[in-house]
């Protein structure tokens, strides 16, 4: 028994990790823009497509096509945002719901036509590797996938914190009129904001990959998982998608075990709602949602 | 001047040619049969809506081979239950006077609804609920087992597979998708079991959420049961994922039955697992093999659809437009009153899925459906009871996940 309960917490903190990389591209664009990519899920698709892409088409390792995903999704997201994304940032939020549903629509549109319904997945002989610790059995493509999302997270976080750029997005979000003033150029940022929380996506989509076969109608699951762990750690705090991530990761694989496995989701909108009454600015609060 | 002008005797010859054309037209609109197919075709239950699709069009052609003309119209249901009756009403007011549908339940108990009030007859391809045919509709004519039907015939041939040294189970493990079918098809499968007098206990029932994406919890509760038997009742993704996690948790059951379980017989499944798909049984309405009419179906889906394979949604959506080309054949007519009593007499004895004639009790079902037991060897699924029928002989105990090669 406490072997179960051992490998469901390392279980939950492997996949918890990932949560966290796919939370921190929501928040991200969240933080620094105020615009709630709901076609966030379907970003993450994206990059299992692109995971499946690289393995099945081009006979990639799982860190190349990891290394394809981020560098094809920031472009896109970079692209995306100077195109169109630009243009409604200063419209009301339903106008931007609008934009963000329409893509996601338009992207699940896309996949079902380009690979159609089919669970597309990637199987290779690590795929059934497990690396053992005494009575402890992980799943070596998770602890990959996990560790890869950790760096990834934290190397962001470094980034965002110390380097000029990073500096330039923390003043866009803090006071956009005062970052226009100082010389900022928003335009820009905002398209580099949208591309890494789109990478972000992406990379996490690839490194997902390996683990669950994909299919066009994934994404909402992944938008939902998103929008959870951001409230339960904190609208625009990185810290707060990390921990939010890890916690529901763990709190859903307790629940399976100790209760049913059928009662994750239920744990996940009860941790959800307790958040929200007790600590409406999520664990990690940056307290100020708007600009 | 004369009594017949330019503009007259045009007039005139127009109207004669189209009046003697005009018992061509009729004769023509005789002879085709407008169809509505009602099927998931997109959103997540598009993978065996569209399989279905496949098999629905290749019996198109095949009988239009044999002079049997069918117009089919395809209505997507989007995978929304509540569409069944929006498509069936659209068909109807496009001119369809037979509907065949809707591989879902839900949809298909939806599509019943304006299929009774406009008196058109329904086909049912794929759709197990026991509803279906329960609710007093006059239009239905399901070629498909209920639910209930499915777990009972597949557990009692389960029941009799003979026992060898490694493979004598005393105890096992239920699995399912926490969805409507997974939950009743998981509650079938307890009453069968004892209606059976199966000597298994059943340890432990697991149920799961159906957008599960980890399933790594779930297969650890099921291995520290330290069942003989995993039973698995799901579609084809989580298969997938129940396996895989059996493989890296070490997990080596006596063997791996899933009753009534859609997915293992699957392309996708055979292909995501490789040699650990096989050893996997399942018990589904699947195609005889030792007819001459599957080999036929399946020569000519090799040519069409090469790549796809032939399983139950293919199989049952051949079938549907087999039921619908009899009826119209010995009905003569397009209309639907005439499909219906033409329907309600059919007898289909050469059809390719397993079991007896095609033909329809007072409530609308076909209750000669076999059930074969499947067990998937070289990375297909091969038919291994009843033996009528059987390609293979069973493979038991299954074959342990590090000795594959």
């Amino acid at each position: 028994m406490v072997e179960l309960y051992a490998n469901a917490i390392v279980n939950g903190l492997l996949i918890g990790a990932i949560y966290a990389l796919v939370a921190t591209g929501l928040n991200i664009i969240f933080g620094v823009m105020r615009v709630v990519n709901f076609a966030h899920g379907e970003m993450v698709v994206i990059g299992m497509y692109i995971g499946y892409a690289c393995w099945q088409l081009l006979g990639l390792p799982p860190w190349a096509s990891v290394l394809v995903a981020m560098i094809a999704m920031f472009a896109a997201g970079y692209l995306f945002q100077r195109a169109i994304g630009n243009e409604f940032v200063d419209k009301p939020q339903h106008v931007q719901f609008v934009l963000y549903i329409g893509l996601a629509l338009a992207i699940t549109g896309l996949h079902a036509i380009i690979f159609g319904p089919d669970p597309r997945g990637i199987q290779s002989a690590a795929s059934f590797a497990t690396y053992r610790i005494g009575p402890l059995r992980i799943d070596a493509t998770r602890l990959h996938a996990a560790a890869a999302a950790l760096v990834i997270v934290f190397g962001l976080w470094a980034w965002l914190r110390y380097s000029l750029t990073g500096k330039a997005m923390h003043a866009a979000a803090e006071n956009l009129t005062g970052g226009k003033a100082i010389g900022i150029r928003i335009t820009h940022i905002f398209a580099l904001t949208a591309g890494i929380g789109m990478a972000c996506a992406g990379t996490a989509g690839a490194l997902i990959a390996p683990l669950y076969d994909t299919n066009p109608y994934l994404s909402s699951e992944f938008t939902l998982t998103a929008f959870i762990i951001v409230i339960v750690g904190g609208l625009a705090s990185l810290p707060g998608a990390l921990v939010g991530g890890l916690l529901i990761g763990v709190s859903e694989a307790l629940a399976a075990v100790m209760i049913s496995p059928s009662a994750k989701s239920f744990v996940s909108y009860c941790l959800l709602l307790i958040v929200i009454l007790v600590r409406p600015q999520g664990l990690f609060s940056a307290r100020r949602t708007g600009r | 001047m004369s009594r017949f002008s330019r503009r007259t005797v045009l007039k005139g010859a127009a109207a004669v040619t189209s009046t003697l054309s005009m018992p061509g037209i009729l004769r023509a609109q005789a002879n085709t049969l407008k169809v509505g197919v009602i099927l998931p075709l997109s959103g997540i239950l598009s993978f065996p809506g569209i399989a279905t699709r496949r098999g629905t069009e290749l019996a198109i052609k095949m009988f239009a081979d044999d002079g049997v003309k069918l117009d089919v119209v395809f209505a997507d249901t989007e995978s929304k239950p509540e569409n069944g009756r929006t498509a069936a009403e659209r068909l109807i007011r496009d001119g369809a006077t037979v509907l065949v549908g809707a591989w879902d339940s839900g949809a298909t108990i939806s599509a019943a609804q304006a299929a009774e009030a406009a008196k058109v007859p329904l086909v049912v391809n794929v759709g197990s609920a026991a509803q279906i045919t329960e609710q007093g509709f006059t239009q239905i004519f399901r070629n498909f087992p209920p639910s209930s039907e499915i777990v009972t015939k597949g557990v009692e041939l389960f029941k009799n597979l003979p026992r060898n040294n490694g493979f004598n189970p005393k105890t096992a493990v239920v699995l399912h998708v926490n969805d409507t079918f997974g939950q009743v098809t998981g509650a079938a499968v307890k009453g069968a079991w004892e209606k059976a007098g199966v000597d298994i206990k059943i340890l432990d029932t697991i149920s799961y959420d159906a957008r599960a994406r980890d399933l790594s919890i779930e297969v650890s509760k099921a291995k520290a049961t330290g069942a003989d038997l995993v039973c698995p009742i799901t579609r084809v993704n989580d298969a997938i994922l129940i396996v895989r996690e059996m493989i890296k948790q070490d997990y080596n059951p006596m063997g791996i039955y899933g009753p009534s379980s859609p997915g293992p017989y699957e392309k996708a499944f055979t292909d995501a697992l490789g040699k650990y798909g096989d050893d996997y049984m399942t018990s589904v309405p699947f195609y005889d093999p030792t007819r001459a009419i599957t080999k036929k179906v399946l020569e000519r889906w090799s040519k069409e659809f090469s790549g796809q394979r032939f399983e139950l949604n293919a199989g049952f959506g051949w079938e549907s437009i087999q039921v619908v080309a009899d009826a119209f054949k010995r009905a003569k007519a397009t209309g639907a009153p005439e499909l219906h009593a033409a329907l309600k007499q059919t007898n289909i004895a050469e059809h390719p899925m397993f079991g007896g004639p095609i033909t329809f009790d007072t409530k609308g079902q076909n209750v000669n459906i076999g059930i074969p037991l499947l067990q998937n060897q070289g990375g297909k699924p091969l038919v291994v009871a009843p033996d009528s029928i059987a390609e293979a002989k069973v493979k038991l105990p299954m074959t342990k996940w590090a000795d594959r090669t």
